[in-house]
């Protein structure tokens, strides 16, 4: 649970409120669930906003900059207008997976924020499985876009879910390799604990060349899990309309549509936690300042969702064939080299 | 070998890509100097249309109110869906005493037109071209319908019919 000062007093002051300390327990971890959700809500937006005003830049346009100073409040409106909209759905559609789809998507990607490290006070659920908990139930959010492709019962949103059935589960082998490299070199499954074992030097450095590939790896890897151009076949707009969320509109959309980019988000904390040592900052120059961890650790999510943008308006399409042979012809063999080289490097006790 | 190849050269010309649109990037995100986008209604007055834009087809006249179109008609059998429409009327030669067709009035029906440029490519005598304008909004739609050889004015001396 939050361990900082500020909570204890909450804590505290809760207990006298309340009768007993399971109550207090309970309330404690309503609280938390609302306000993680308010706070990615916005943090969704923010993101939806970014990569907006960022393809701006990058295709020579200027990008949203009307609603508000910057257009920040863009993404807010077009929230607004989704909020307001009919839930529209098709006749055929086999109703109950149709609605439940969404909710699977959004839940995943809302329970794998919880074992987030954002400093070293500020993390809900720090269990000792804890990067074990993200491969687990990040995998979850397939689930829901298959069943989306499944039960709209339309052509063009079933081939969008096998694509990503093909997809997400190839990549994910990768992104588990790629762990298991990292957890090879930290010797913990737990958040805290692996970014404590980067105090004096990241990850990325500690492992010489093979922390090198396994962040190439995941680079890629996180890219294909959450379905960024250039691996964005599953909802390739001009093939497919718009992908296993064809027949979605209103709210159901806007989860979807609001889980893709909170994934973008945990897959760039996760890459941060695993190589660049989290809420540490570098060199150690801010120890001792409260509140540092916090604002290093957005900067360098926010320096790896830069990348993922970079990614997004430079590189084109890769075609299904394309997607399956880098997967399962480079990245895979690739990381298993690199799992064997990291575990021959640990072993020999050549790690910085 | 070669599969080795394969990946540095993959990631050599993923890094270059990369680059070309990272250094784009940073001189719009510092300066704006490539940006081409126009902030339509707020520079309304200073926004100047291109060389090459199709805003509507109108009629070149000299200082003298003379124009070249010698009322031939073929921009108006050129035209795929009847946009122009070619009125005649008579002058007498007044020293052969001879009458012959001269252009009345070219009607050009600008909310028919596509701009697909036929008329202009049709032309003999280079009477027509493309105007820059692009602001064409009415609240009256005969507005659109436009007369392009102006009032009074004649066939340019010397055009070749
Ligand atoms: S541009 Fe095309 S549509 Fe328009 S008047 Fe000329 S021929 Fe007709
Ligand atoms: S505009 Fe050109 S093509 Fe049309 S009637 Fe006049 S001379 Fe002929």
């Amino acid at each position: 649970m939050i361990t900082l000062s500020i909570f204890s007093n909450i804590h505290q002051w809760l207990l006298g409120v309340l009768p007993d300390e399971s109550t207090v327990h309970v309330v404690e971890l309503i609280t938390i669930a609302l306000v993680y959700l308010a706070l990615f809500a916005l943090t969704g937006l923010f993101l939806v906003y970014a990569e907006r005003r960022i393809a701006g830049f990058f295709q020579l346009r200027l990008g949203p900059n009307r609603v508000g100073p910057f257009g920040l409040f863009q993404t807010l409106a077009d929230a607004l207008k989704l909020v307001s909209k009919e839930l529209t759905g098709t006749v055929k559609a086999d109703k109950f997976l149709y609605h439940l789809a969404p909710y699977f998507v959004i839940i995943s990607a809302l329970v794998t924020l919880s074992i987030i490290p954002f400093s070293q006070e500020i993390q809900v659920f720090d269990i000792d499985i804890g990067i074990f908990f993200f491969a687990a139930v990040s995998s979850l959010g397939v689930i829901g876009i298959f069943l989306a492709g499944w039960s709209s019962n339309n052509k063009y949103s079933l081939i969008g879910g096998m694509r990503t059935g093909l997809q997400m589960v190839s990549y994910e082998l990768s992104i588990g390799m790629a762990i298991v490299t990292i957890v090879l070199l930290s010797g913990t499954l737990q958040m805290s604990q692996i970014i404590e074992a980067q105090r004096h030097t990241w990850n990325i450095f500690q492992g010489h060349i093979s922390s090198l590939i396994a962040f190439m790896v995941i680079m890629i890897a996180s890219t294909a899990e959450t379905n960024r151009t250039p691996f964005d076949l599953v909802e390739a707009e001009s093939e497919l309309g718009a992908g296993f969320h064809t027949e979605y509109s209103g709210m159901n959309f806007a989860y979807f549509f609001l889980a893709e980019f909170i994934n973008m988000f945990i897959s760039a904390t996760i890459i941060v936690v695993l190589f660049f040592g989290g809420w540490l900052s570098p060199f150690g120059i801010t120890d001792g300042i409260p509140f540092m961890g916090a604002f290093w650790f957005i900067l360098k999510v926010a320096f790896i969702i830069f990348l993922f943008m970079w990614f997004r308006w430079t590189f084109p399409r890769l075609r299904i064939d394309q997607v399956l042979k880098l997967e399962w012809k480079y990245l895979l063999p690739i990381n298993i080299v690199n799992v064997v080289f990291m575990a021959f490097l640990v072993w020999m006790g050549l790690t910085l | 070998m070669s599969y080795i190849g394969e990946i540095t050269g993959g990631i050599k010309s993923l890094l270059m890509g990369m680059s070309v649109t990272g250094k784009y990037f940073l001189i719009n995100f510092f300066t704006r100097r490539d940006v081409i986008t126009e902030q339509y209604p707020d520079n309304i007055n200073t926004l100047k249309m291109f060389d090459r834009f199709r805003g509507e087809v109108v009629m070149w006249h000299n200082e003298n109110n003379e124009h070249r179109c010698t009322g031939c008609s073929a921009c108006e059998r050129a035209c795929p869906n009847g946009t122009i429409e070619i009125l005649w009327k008579k002058v007498v030669n007044p020293e052969t005493g001879k009458g012959r067709r001269a252009i009345d009035k070219h009607i050009y029906h600008l909310g028919m037109c596509t701009m697909c440029g036929l008329c202009i490519e049709a032309c003999p005598t280079n009477a027509i071209e493309w105007g820059q304008e692009y602001h064409h909004p009415t609240y009256d739609r005969t507005k659109l319908t436009k007369v392009l050889n102006k009032p009074g004015s004649k066939l340019m001396q010397g055009t070749k019919e």
